[in-house]
């Protein structure tokens, strides 16, 4: 069904114009092109809040949705439609985009320093810091897509297409050895996406076989597909299955990344710009994620339930891994990239329990995990643009010269260990809720990533910002107010979905119901509920609403 | 006394009394129980967002907002001693925090007769340290941040205690540890107070883990973990869960209240300001175990394995704090062992199970008074001493600084259980009940706390003598003083400090009295925690006198040793005993030999392996996938040709796949 408005491309498209309007600035007006792009990213803010309004927790599935032919001879159309999922992963993306650009103001203003570590080597391209600003637009365009394509072949071209701009932003700005980090993050993922599209064509296949699509074509219409396979009109052989969710999920556990594949994401947000990384982690990577959630558990629902008990187990390696090699790390930014495979894993963990808290503690955990990494990692690095290191023996006593400064690292800090009261910490316990549940020693493994989690985030905070002012910190400034106009909305957000996420719940609830109804899966009932324990000891106990 | 129920088991017995909490909707004057949290909270917030702008006043406010949690909290009191039976008991609903189906996370607060004594305690004592503060931290420049910490200390500890299910329990849990963390790290300049305060941290979160294992057990097993309903169902669960459940709690409690194993942030907590150890220690953070463990008093009432365990964590560290009070000659580590020691008591108590919870609130009350005063009396010795804390650098300070002596005099009178004074009547019931839990271990706990009574009044009368009495040590510049060293003109202090001292001893002396006049104490009690008066072997008499002999006995060898003889004034070669106490019984060493170095092995190992085995195994294979020979570090070119080429791969792949599905 057809809106009257396509507001989802339109939404899509703002970001993807604005790039090109950056592109078309002239070569001399930097500031013009700033302004541009942060002015693009508020009206992408501004659509997506509209959007948001039209949405109807009660509603439909998908909602808002449009459907264009597009490559009519395989059946891709042009497919657009959000569930909660999508839409609340959507915001994320808007409302970080406008802090992201602000946050990278300079960060693309001098030539990026030279392989052997020379700063600035050479005069700045000429275009480089209207190159860094329309791709960081475009790949919010791409990112768009991802979360609201309801056609799977679309779908995977934008997953894969994203890894054009994100490849020079990574390579084009950045640490001295960004130019081996970029060609790291492509591999990987290219990797990911090629045995990606042999599943994409396998599920084409299957489908034309058994007769969904028209005139005996397949189709990659997600909702007919998803239907056919709840209704066992598309009933794929079990090895087939297997092996096409083998060929999705490895994609995405490339992109989320789930251990033993996440080394590439040390590498580049380590050497990526601080507004890059967040990028990486909190909206690219949560595409990951979200196709995970969404298309291997939807279209594979018996492979998802057979492969769960592996991918839960790798989750939870993951966890503790992340952890321990974040309290090990030197360096401020590879640090931070470890708390992510960490997190990464919880998400993962998260949603193959398929639990109802499991799930929408997941979808929540990607929000929260999106504005504590964005606080973390834009804050560390105003920290590192200052000081010109992000090696954290460098630092020392920050707190005593930088006051505001530290106190807002600490805040993000806390909200990084899931401090209650601060987003991370819902959606964390609802995830490890919803895992127990199920799968107890998994749970009680996980649950040990809290104590994890405080001793990376403290010895961090520890070594970087207490004790005597290091030689060398005297000087540095305490935030200005660019960067507090950053900071500020971050933290703002982290404690307004931390006592109040159920907005945000509401939303995703009902989409988490349905891919559980489509699995199969309903939460297990407590082994002692209350109303049964109450009905002896009459109407004593009332239920805890 | 109270009339018991005939009923044997503890179980049944805590039914009878509370039976789980059967509560009203707030209405009147308890609607506005939200504001005993929300006043402090808001000094917090304003405080810490308003900056440098409320420097000015920022002391003043959080110390009015503290009051008027504490005037909030007198008014709730008031009414609840209007009403009776069930209308003592209210909740008040907030608003829904996180409902996830089954899952239903409100925040929510209750107040009945238990949390009830914990806001008068939190607030009372809570402000009389606000005020204390004012005085102690007057030159202090990050004085408005302090204020900040302590409103947001005390109004994380009133959540704590007024949360109406554990989630939000939980909540007010870490917030207690975050608050503790600043305030112990409060002077962060200084490397052990950030260590310290990390250490705190970092160790009650191996607490907090079994607290959110034990919600998740409440959730799984009655769907839900709302105080209301977990205890109401507790009796009708299995033994195995109950105990489950209740083995979580504790390592829960272990961790705030610094009970073993997990005791050793304790000592090293007193980095922080004095203030902040007085309410670390009296009226916040380390009760907060014996909270958790009397409020879930049904779960531990259907498990006599988990009262087992509370009961020997209890005994142990009753003696583990004693033992190295005994030692210490840093002032306030002497203090901080005390505490160890008498929160012991209190979980020992609590682990008796009815015999014991109201007793265990009751000396926590008294405790708050007299160790209160006893840290406020000892911020009060330093802040005339030049902030020195080795009590072998004190000695007859009662001449220039009476009413310090007097309060903190007043305050070592109870702690040690001087008859009549209020640690005396708490302490002694603790005693009983020991005993009166019957069979062998009822004998064994009871020699246990006699032997710590007789312990503390050793450590406090030690304390005592080298402090106000005896030579005066600090006049001699001690060996290696650096060529600035100057005498200390000890002096009192100003009365800001000194009235809430006074006032503290006010409660040291006369609330014990109080409450056990007509046991108004366990009868106020009672409906929420149950009571049992248990099978004491011998008359209460007897019991009485041991103790008062077991006081007696650790006073006068503590005489012999520190008033009889002089006290030198570097710490003595000692025997083993008295030098393994001296470094709290190896605490440190045995962690970091367990856990801390084999740890750190274990993440250098794993970032070794990261970048050569994980990276290099699959770098190789995406190398040998990818179809690129050169290995994958060394690509550093080249790479737009893969893409072209992956690509065009690709969309062969699909053309061709998609014939052959039209011929199919």
């Amino acid at each position: 069904m057809n809106g009257h408005f396509p507001w989802l491309t339109t939404l899509a498209a703002l970001p993807f114009v604005g790039g090109l309007c950056v592109a078309a600035v002239p070569a001399g007006k930097r500031r013009l092109a700033k302004n541009v792009a942060l002015l693009f990213s508020l009206l992408t803010l501004a659509v997506a809040v509209v959007v948001a309004t039209k949405f109807d927790n009660d509603g439909g599935r998908f909602q808002i949705t449009e459907s264009y032919s597009w490559i009519s001879s395989f059946g891709v159309r042009w497919s657009l439609g959000v569930d909660g999922i999508g839409l609340v992963l959507i915001l994320l993306t808007a409302v970080l985009m406008p802090l992201l650009i602000l946050a990278s103001w300079h960060d693309a203003d001098e030539a990026p320093v030279g392989a052997d570590g020379s700063a600035g080597a050479g005069r700045p391209a000429p275009r480089g810091t209207h190159a860094f600003f329309a791709l960081m637009l475009l790949v919010e365009a791409m990112v768009v897509v991802s979360f609201a394509a309801t056609d799977v072949f679309m779908f995977y071209v934008f997953f894969e297409a994203m890894l054009i701009p994100m490849y020079f932003l990574i390579g084009g700005f950045g640490g001295a050895q960004r130019s081996y980090a970029a060609v790291k993050f492509l591999l990987y993922n290219l990797l990911g996406g090629l045995v990606m599209l042999a599943a994409v064509v396998g599920l084409y296949v299957a489908t034309a076989n058994q007769g969904i699509g028209v005139d005996g074509h397949g189709t990659f219409d997600f909702v007919k597909i998803s239907q056919a396979v709840a209704t066992g009109q598309l009933d794929i052989d079990p090895t087939a299955e297997k092996a096409l969710f083998l060929g999705f999920m490895f994609a995405f556990a490339i992109k989320a990344p789930l251990w033993p594949f996440h080394t590439w994401l040390p590498d580049t947000m380590t050497e990526a710009t601080p507004g890059v990384a967040v990028l990486v982690t909190a909206m690219v990577d949560k595409v990951g994620t979200f196709a995970m959630l969404r298309f291997c558990l939807e279209i594979f629902p018996d492979a998802s339930k057979y492969f769960a008990p592996v991918v839960i187990t790798l989750a939870v390696i993951g966890i503790i891994y992340g952890a321990l090699l974040a309290v090990g790390q030197t360096d401020i930014k590879r640090l931070i990239a470890y708390t992510s495979i960490s997190h990464f894993g919880f998400i993962i963990l998260g949603i193959f329990v398929m639990t109802s808290q499991g799930q929408s503690g997941a979808t929540l955990y990607m929000v929260n995990h999106g504005f504590s990494t964005a606080a973390l990692l834009l804050i560390a690095g105003f920290l590192i643009s200052r000081r010109g290191s992000k090696t954290i023996a460098d630092f020392g006593g920050v707190q005593k010269v930088a006051p505001v400064l530290a106190g807002t690292f600490l805040v993000a800090g806390l909200a990084t260990l899931s401090m209650p009261g601060l987003a991370p910490f819902v959606s964390e316990f609802l995830v490890l809720v919803g895992a127990f549940t199920k799968y107890k020693v998994a749970a009680i493994f996980a649950t040990t990533g809290i104590v994890l989690a405080a001793l990376y985030v403290l010895v961090l905070y520890q070594r970087t910002m207490t004790g005597p002012v290091r030689p060398g910190n005297e000087k540095l400034r305490d935030l200005v107010p660019r960067e507090l106009a950053v900071v500020v909305p971050l933290i703002a957000f982290l404690l307004v979905l931390g006592v109040y996420p159920k907005p945000v719940l509401d939303a995703v609830n009902p989409a988490v119901d349905h891919t559980l109804s489509r699995v199969e899966q309903k939460d297990p009932a407590p082994t002692k509920p209350i109303e049964q324990a109450a009905g002896t000891e009459a109407h004593t106990t009332g239920g805890s609403k | 006394m109270i009339e018991t129920s005939s009923l044997a088991s503890g179980a049944l017995l805590a039914n009878e009394g509370g039976g789980g909490l059967h509560s009203t909707a707030a209405s009147g004057a308890f609607s506005a129980l939200w504001l005993v949290v929300g006043l402090p909270l808001l000094g917090a917030v304003l405080l810490l967002v308003g900056g440098k702008r409320t420097n000015p006043f920022g002391h003043i406010l959080a110390t009015a907002l503290a009051l008027g949690s504490f005037v909030v909290g007198v008014l709730m009191f008031v009414t609840m001693l209007d009403k009776s039976g069930p209308g003592r008991s209210v909740d008040q609903h907030l608003w829904t925090w996180a409902p996830v189906n089954e899952f239903q996370a409100d925040i929510g607060l209750h107040l009945d007769q238990l949390s009830m004594v914990f806001v008068l305690l939190i607030t009372g004592v809570g402000s009389l340290i606000h005020i204390y503060s004012i005085g102690y931290m007057a030159h202090d420049e990050n004085r408005r941040r302090f204020f900040a910490y302590l409103n947001l200390f005390v109004a994380a500890m009133l959540l704590l205690v007024l949360a109406n299910n554990y989630l939000l329990l939980y909540v007010g849990w870490e917030g207690v540890g975050l608050a503790s963390y600043l305030l112990i790290g409060f002077w962060q300049h200084k490397p052990s107070a950030a260590t310290a305060a990390k250490k705190a941290f970092i160790m009650n979160r191996v607490g907090d883990f079994g607290l959110a294992v034990a919600i998740f057990l409440m959730f799984t097993t009655f769907g839900t973990f709302s105080f209301e309903d977990v205890l109401g169902g507790s009796a009708t669960a299995s033994d195995g869960t109950m105990t489950a459940i209740g083995l979580m709690l504790l390592l829960a409690a272990c961790g705030k209240s610094a009970q073993f194993p997990l005791q050793a942030w304790l000592g090293d907590a007193m980095e922080g300001p004095t203030p902040v150890s007085a309410l670390i220690h009296a009226a916040t953070m380390v009760t907060a175990g014996v909270y958790l463990i009397t409020r879930s008093a049904e779960i531990f009432d259907a498990s006599p394995d988990a009262q087992l365990a509370v009961t020997i964590v209890g005994a142990i560290t009753v003696l583990f704090g004693a033992i190295v009070g005994c030692a210490k000659d840093d002032i306030k580590k002497a203090l901080a062992a005390s505490t160890m020691s008498q929160i012991g008591y209190m979980i020992l108590a609590a682990g008796l199970g009815p015999i014991g919870y109201a007793f265990a609130i009751m000396h926590l009350v008294t405790h708050g008074f007299f160790k209160a005063g006893l840290f406020l009396g000892a911020g009060s010795v330093m802040h005339g001493m030049n902030d020195e804390v080795d009590m072998r650098r004190y000695g007859g300070l009662r001449k220039y600084m009476p009413i310090t002596f007097v309060t903190f005099g007043l305050g070592y009178l109870a702690i040690i259980g001087f008859p009549l004074l209020s640690g005396f009547f708490s302490k002694d019931k603790i005693i009983e009940a020991a005993f009166a839990k019957g069979g062998t271990s009822g004998w064994i706990l009871g020699a246990v706390t006699l032997l710590a009574a007789g312990l503390t009044a050793y450590y406090m009368t030690r304390v005592m003598l080298m402090t106000f009495f005896g030579k005066e040590r600090w006049k001699e510049a001690p060996a290696g003083a650096p060529a600035d060293w100057h005498e200390p003109h000890p002096h009192e202090s100003p009365v800001s400090m000194t009235g809430p001292m006074i006032l503290l001893a006010f409660g040291s002396v006369f609330a014990g009295g109080l409450f056990a006049l007509n046991d108004s104490f366990v009868k106020w009690l009672t409906p929420v925690t149950g009571f049992s008066h248990g099978d004491l072997p011998m008359s209460e008499w007897a019991v009485t006198g041991m103790a008062i002999a077991m006081v007696a006995l650790g006073t006068a060898v503590a005489y012999l040793q520190y008033a009889r003889r002089e006290v030198p004034s570097v710490a003595p070669a000692a025997s083993p005993v008295t030098v393994a106490a001296r470094r709290d019984l190896y605490q440190d060493a045995i962690n970091e030999g367990l856990v801390m170095r084999p740890g750190q092995y274990l993440t250098r190992l794993l970032v070794w392996f990261d970048n050569k085995g994980v990276d290099g195994f699959v770098g190789g294979l995406a190398a040998f996938v990818g179809g690129t020979s050169a290995r994958v570090r060394r690509v550093q070119t080249g790479f737009v040709r893969t893409y072209a080429l992956s690509m065009f791969g690709g969309t062969l792949l699909v053309v061709a796949c998609t014939l052959m599905a039209r011929m199919a």
